[in-house]
């Protein structure tokens, strides 16, 4: 169970017991029932819904594996004479390239995987470093650009919301109209938002087939339907919950749920991670006119 | 509840009291005026006025129904289906002018630059530069001009042939680095990102989401979102952006942007890091929005410029991007290179003095 921490050091222990109860609620109940009786959010520039305004982060590590995992080697493994080691490629990196543990961020703790989806999403995992779209700077997709481990601001204006996340500067307007079925799939999808309550509840579809939930190769088809809900749980965080629907990939629905920070440092914003230019020498350093030895 | 009301009421108040311009502009609820929506600012007219027009920056309504029609006979052309049992282009490109070598490249399909000259307050414009007066760059310093020498004798048109080995220097095939900001999507090219925000050929959709302590402006290319931090400080001097570092504020009715702390690259070709931009956006007596800009860069300019042109709002929505995910071209490019380096070897080793 993720708890929510840091956000009430300090508050009164009452109100702190509360919260914590109320997280459990989040987590194992359905959210709707916690909703209504919790924090009462400022309103934001419409004067009527919640302010999402900020900047935000997961703090998990979801990006790693969503779902429930002990600490291990490497984000890809081959087979050593008394268990898994990094692969050859990965080895110099040590400890900075073991996977950290997580308490996985996904509702019931494993995906409903077909049987072939779940061979594929083996096949991933050992094959992580030629696959994973993120080694490539790839547009991370949804829900993985919620919590790549760099923060994202929501802009939320009286009259449209826009998130932009500071991971390659992908970037998605929340459109809060009906807008008919996306003309054609994209990476980041298209997304259609409406407010149930305090609840920003985002449907995300065109979503293409090339963006991955992690680094463990868990992965969907351009059939998946992407429900997310934003909820403020107090003044610095968020609860975030994404219900995924790709019955070509996985045998029923499942949802993922964690709570988002605010960056609470004074000067906090996004700063650059163009990161196509820190994969240019993986991509297109063999045609360089003089190309790097690479031993 | 109290404090926003009264806050608001000074908004008003301080809105009211400028006076200057038409009560009648949208106005977000804070008492702002609002930019917020979705713009298509492709225009035929062009940065720099064309020299015929010397310092008239009033295009005549005939001439400007002339460029629109020329530009439609085009599309119209161009846009009928192609021959499907066509052959393909010859060896080295069919003699055309245009992208890709002259081997096919863009069609009417991809190019969206508008349909005629923008016009300000009824009048149709030969330029977007305005100052100075002829509509052109001011003149280089020094500096800026071997710049620029240096980057035409370094980026010459691509011949088919490997010139660049009759030279002691690199050539400008040699590592991605070397290539063009927007062929190794870092970022869109034509500086539509800016700033300053200028049209280019296609993708020229924006969008603008507008709070009191924040403006986003989300260019098409390349999903770049600009963040203007309202009434805040620049960046310390030691931290650079791809875009720059824009703050803004209201004067009056209009919003005023300001951008320093850029990287050696900007996506305004020619600029340094030294590059600042002052941008305004405003609604004109005919409830046109207009961008205007200044461009000061002592290293590359002996004077500020500046311009401007309307923003026409558009229905259409922005398609996503994704330049680096598809980017087959900029690989392309270096092994194309590499390939005709090859080839000039081999004819050098097949015949030693005709290459002497």
């Amino acid at each position: 169970m993720i708890s929510d921490g840091n956000g009430t050091l300090y508050m009164a222990s009452l109100f702190r017991k509360f919260t914590a109860g109320l997280a459990l609620m989040v987590l194992l109940a359905p959210p709707l029932a916690a909703r209504d009786t919790a924090y009462e959010a400022p309103r934001g520039p419409d004067g009527e819904r919640p302010d999402l305004n900020g900047i935000w982060q997961a703090l998990n590590t979801a990006n790693y594996d969503i779902e429930r995992h002990l600490a291990r080697h490497s984000m890809q493994l081959r087979e050593g004479p008394h268990g898994p080691l990094p692969a050859v490629d990965l080895l110099k990196l040590g400890a900075v390239g073991a996977v950290p543990p997580g308490l996985g961020v996904v509702e019931g703790g494993r995906l409903p995987y077909k049987p072939e989806a779940l061979e594929k999403k083996r096949e991933n995992a050992a094959n992580w470093l030629d696959r994973d779209p993120e080694v490539k700077c790839y547009l991370p997709g949804v829900p993985r650009a919620t919590y790549m481990p760099h923060p994202f601001r929501i802009t939320q204006s009286h009259e449209g919301i826009m998130i932009m996340y500071q991971y390659a500067n992908a970037v998605r307007e929340i459109y809060m109209e009906d807008v008919g079925p996306a003309p054609v799939d994209s990476w980041m999808g298209q997304s259609v938002g409406h407010w149930e309550g305090d609840t920003l509840v985002v449907e995300v579809t065109g979503l293409n087939d090339q963006t991955w939930f992690d680094r463990a190769g868990n992965h969907h088809s351009d059939q998946m339907k992407v429900t997310e809900r934003y909820t403020p749980m107090g003044p610095n965080h968020l609860h975030y919950q994404a219900t995924i629907e790709d019955p070509q990939t996985f045998t029923r629905a499942w949802t993922m749920s964690m709570p988002l920070y605010r960056r609470m440092e004074p000067d906090a914003r996004l700063l650059d991670f163009r990161c196509v230019e820190f994969v240019e020498e993986l991509l297109y350093g063999e045609w360089r006119r003089k190309p790097l030895p690479r031993p | 509840m109290k404090t926003s009301v009264i806050s608001l009421l000074g908004i008003i108040a301080a809105a009211l009291s400028t006076g200057s311009v038409a009560d009648d502009i949208p106005r977000t609820p804070q008492g702002r005026p609002d930019f917020s929506g979705t713009y298509d600012v492709a225009t035929l007219t062009p940065l720099q006025r064309p020299e015929m027009f010397g310092d008239n920056l009033v295009l005549d309504p005939k001439e400007a129904a002339r460029i629109a029609e020329e530009e439609r006979k085009l599309l119209e052309e161009d846009l009928k289906p192609s021959d499907p049992n066509r052959q393909a282009p010859p060896q080295g490109g069919d003699g055309s002018t245009g992208a890709a070598g002259n081997v096919g490249g863009y069609n009417a399909f991809w190019v969206e630059r508008g349909e005629g000259a923008f016009e300000i307050g009824g009048e149709f414009r030969t330029s977007i530069i305005i100052d100075p007066a002829d509509g052109r760059f001011p003149e280089m310093t020094p500096t800026g001009r071997k710049a620029l020498m240096e980057r035409r004798r370094f980026y010459r048109e691509n011949t088919g042939e490997a010139w660049w080995l009759e030279t002691d220097g690199p050539g400008p095939y040699d590592d991605p680095e070397l290539r063009p900001l927007g062929e190794r999507c870092l970022l869109g090219f034509g500086s539509t990102a800016g700033p300053p925000m200028l049209p280019v050929l296609y993708n020229n959709t924006k969008r603008i989401v507008q709070t009191e302590d924040i403006v986003t402006i989300l260019v098409e290319m390349n999903h770049d979102a600009r963040i203007v931090r309202m009434n805040a400080e620049h960046a310390p001097e030691d931290q650079r952006f791809w875009l720059g570092d824009s703050i803004g504020w209201w004067d009056g009715d209009e919003l005023v942007i300001d951008t320093t702390n850029f990287r050696d690259e900007t996506g305004l070709s020619g600029a340094t890091r030294d590059l600042h931009v002052v941008e305004r956006f405003r609604y004109n007596d005919a409830g046109q929005v207009i961008y205007s800009f200044t461009v000061e860069d002592p290293n590359v300019w002996s004077e500020p410029w500046s311009g401007e042109y309307p923003w026409p709002r558009t229905d259409d929505r922005m398609f996503e991007y994704a330049c680096h995910e598809g980017n087959y071209a900029l690989g392309g490019v270096l092994r194309g290179a590499r390939l005709l380096e090859q080839e000039t070897r081999e004819a050098e080793a097949a015949d030693p003095a005709a290459s002497e």
